[in-house]
Parts: structure tokens; sequence; C-alpha cells
């Protein structure tokens, strides 16, 4: 291997100097699984489940930088099965019921446990008390099925410059907070058309009055996989971008 | 060879797993050549003997479902829990958040309908529990098959597949939540 490339389970992959391992496998055609990165945004290494193996050691490939010669493992079954149990935590400590999430076949938190072939949640579930917020004329805010990706609060700062979203709290205490003064979505500026809305890649944030134009059974990840078919759902079920 | 023994029941669920398994429609004829029905609503036989096979559809949401859940494992060589509320309460759970006790009020006391509305407290109802457990959380439970319901054609994979001695494999289509 020459010049600016790295090894994914063994398949040459370019990249372009600056770029992360995710970055130059994305651009490459590679899925690595992902919730919490965002082609659009900057890092945020939180998700932890595109980590792979660089060179031996465990990276999160969002994080880390590309370098000619790297070895990078990423499909295999080791990797595959931690990230299944971090999969099986993130739907035990929240309260994520597919057969009535709006989201269900769009959602990418169910479309990366259908690719790690999780059949179940295996640890024992919090059902930890949250709160719903349907305060707002266009937009539901279902804390019950957020993962804290953060992606909603880089989106409504960076983007739509409206700064409408937060997390707040540690640990198990940390959720999905909303800055106005009642704490509540009907009282900030949040339109429906804002990037916010469009980002959030499982059920928390739903668009009102849409979640139902297709049927479950015809939506992104019912027939083919999110390796596939990839993960730019907009928000509001009508497929990929 | 001796047929396949095989129980199944419902705890906190809606009988939908068990109408997606007749949907197998005329395969049916082919699985009572390989199997025989032990405890089962098919059956209305009231208690499960040794099996090879049990298929349980819903959550523990009280006392009884926890004894039948138990003589289930007790007598299953190989248990199955089949469909969401097994494997994660479904939508029985949704009242996990909600006061056990606001419940029965809502539905027996608010609510017109139901005689003297008072909480019914006959010693024969079970005790129900403050939340929904799936089964996996009371215990071992050995193949998952998920869905709301799981299309026929999952559940008739994964009941072949057993009886043949191989590992139960989905394909993609036949693995959903929803």
């Amino acid at each position: 291997m020459s010049g600016n490339a790295i090894s994914i389970d063994g398949v040459a992959v370019a990249f372009e100097p600056g770029q992360t391992i995710m970055q130059a496998a994305e651009a490459a055609g590679v899925y690595i699984p992902h919730l919490c990165h965002h082609p659009e945004f900057a890092p945020h290494g939180s998700c932890k489940l595109c980590t792979v193996k660089v060179n031996g050691r465990n990276g999160a490939s969002c994080t880390v930088g590309a370098q000619p010669g790297m070895v990078v493992e990423n499909n295999t079954a080791e990797l595959n099965d931690g990230r299944r149990a971090l999969t099986q935590m993130l739907f035990v400590e929240g309260n994520h019921f597919c057969p009535f999430c709006e989201r269900s076949g769009n959602c990418q938190l169910q479309a990366v446990a259908y690719f790690l072939n999780m059949t179940s949640p295996h640890f024992e579930h919090f059902y930890p008390p949250r709160e719903v917020d349907a305060s707002h004329p266009e937009v539901l805010l279902d804390r019950n099925r957020c993962i804290l990706c953060e992606l909603c609060v880089r989106a409504s700062r960076e983007v739509d410059g409206k700064n409408v979203f937060g997390i707040a709290g540690r640990g198990i205490q940390a959720r999905l907070v909303v800055n106005s003064h009642s704490g509540r979505l009907g009282d900030t500026g949040l339109a429906a058309t804002d990037k916010a809305v469009q980002v959030c890649p499982v059920g928390a944030i739903i668009r009102k009055g849409t979640a139902f134009r297709v049927p479950v059974g015809k939506r992104l990840y019912d027939q083919a996989p999110i390796s596939e078919v990839g993960t730019h759902v907009t928000g509001q079920g009508h497929g990929k971008t | 060879m001796a047929k396949l023994r095989v129980a199944t029941t419902s705890l906190a669920g809606c009988f939908g797993c068990h109408m997606s398994f007749l949907d197998i429609d005329e395969r049916l004829f082919s699985l009572v050549e390989a199997v025989e029905f032990d405890r089962s609503p098919l059956t209305d036989i009231k208690r499960c003997g040794p099996c090879d096979i049990g298929i349980v559809e819903g959550g523990v949401c009280n006392a009884e479902n926890v004894h039948v859940l138990r003589e289930f494992r007790r007598n299953c060589r190989i248990l199955v829990a089949i469909g969401a509320c097994a494997i994660n309460g479904g939508v029985p759970a949704m009242r996990n958040n909600i006061d056990l006790w606001d419940c029965f009020q809502e539905v027996y006391q608010y609510e017109g309908g139901t005689e003297g509305r008072v909480v019914p407290n006959d010693p024969e109802l079970p005790l129900p529990f403050d939340k929904v457990h799936p089964i996996y959380e009371v215990v071992k439970v050995d193949y998952f098959l998920p869905g709301c319901p799981p299309p026929a054609d999952a559940i008739w994979r994964l009941l072949t597949d057993l009886a043949a001695g191989r590992e139960p494999r989905l394909d993609y289509t036949m693995l959903h939540y929803d």
C-alpha cells in the first residue's frame, strides 16, 4: 500500500489528508455502524458504535484521523459483538417500543440492531420515567426514545442558529432539555423545517402529521440493511435523502 | 421418528403471535406430521408436561404469568420468546411509568361500564406487578423471535430449524421489531 491509503478489513481505502477513518470509509462506500456521527457535523465520539481496531488497538473511527498504512479491522465478529452489546444497552436505558413508534422502519437505532442481528435487548430494562413534550404545534419531543447523540443539539446550535436543545444532568440522569423559559418546545423558536428536527436518528423528535405517510413495512430499513441503504433519512420518514 | 412435543402459551400478550403462527396456513398440515402439541391454547391442555420446545408469547405482568413461565421453563428443553411483549414488555409495558393504582382507577372507577365502579379484588385474581417485564428477566430463554407479531414465515423458519436440530437463522426481512 502506498500514498494516502488505509486498509479496512484487508481492502485498500484511499483518504484525503485530514479525513477521519469514518470519513474515508464513507467516501469509499464501506459501512461502519454508527449513531452519533453525521457527515455534516463535527465528530462527537460518544456512542462508540463505530469502534474499530486500528493497528490492533480500539478507537472510535469517527474521531481517529486516517494515517498512511493504518490497518483497520471493522466488520469482525469480535467488534460486532461489542457493538451489539452497546446497542442492547441503548435499548434498555430508554423506552424503545418499536411496534408503536412512528419512526419504526426509518430508525437508525433499530436499523443498527437489525444489522447486528440483535434478537433481544439481553440486559434488564430500566424503564426510566421520561417526559413527552407535545407543546409544539408541529413537532413532538418524546424523550423515551432519545439516545443522547446530541445531533439535534449540534444542528440547532450550528445550522439553525437557535440553540433550542441541550443535555442536562450526568450519567443515568442525563436528559435532553429545551432552552425556553418554560422548558417546553412550544415556547421556543423551533420550526418544523429546522435541521434539528431532521437529524434525529431515532423517534425522539418527530414532525407531527407526517409520521405514517409511508406505511410500516415499506420504510427504508424494512427490506434492506442500513449497510446498503445508508443512514441519512430525513427526520420525517420519507426515505433516503 | 418420534414427534416433537411443543407447548405454547400467551402471558401478557394479545394472542397476535399465536394468530401469526396459524398464518403458516397449509404448512400446518406438515407441522402436525412432525409435532404434537402439549399445553397450548390450541389443545386447551391446562398443565405443561415434558416438551422439546416451549413457545411463550407475551411479557410478565402478574404472579400467574410467573407460575406459567416457570412451568414452561421446567418442562421445555428449548424455550423460545416470541414477539415484542415477551422480549421487551411491548404494548402492556406502556403502563410501566404509570402508577398501578392510577391505572386501576382509570379503568374501573372513572369510566362507566363496570358494575359498582369497584376495582376487582377476588382472591382468585392473580396479583398484578407494578411493571411488566420481558420473560428473559425471569427465566433463561434459549431463542428470541422479535416482531409484533413475527411474520408467519419467520415462525415457520424457527420451528423447522429447531426441529432439524439447526441453529435458527432468520433472513433480513424476517427480523423486525414492529
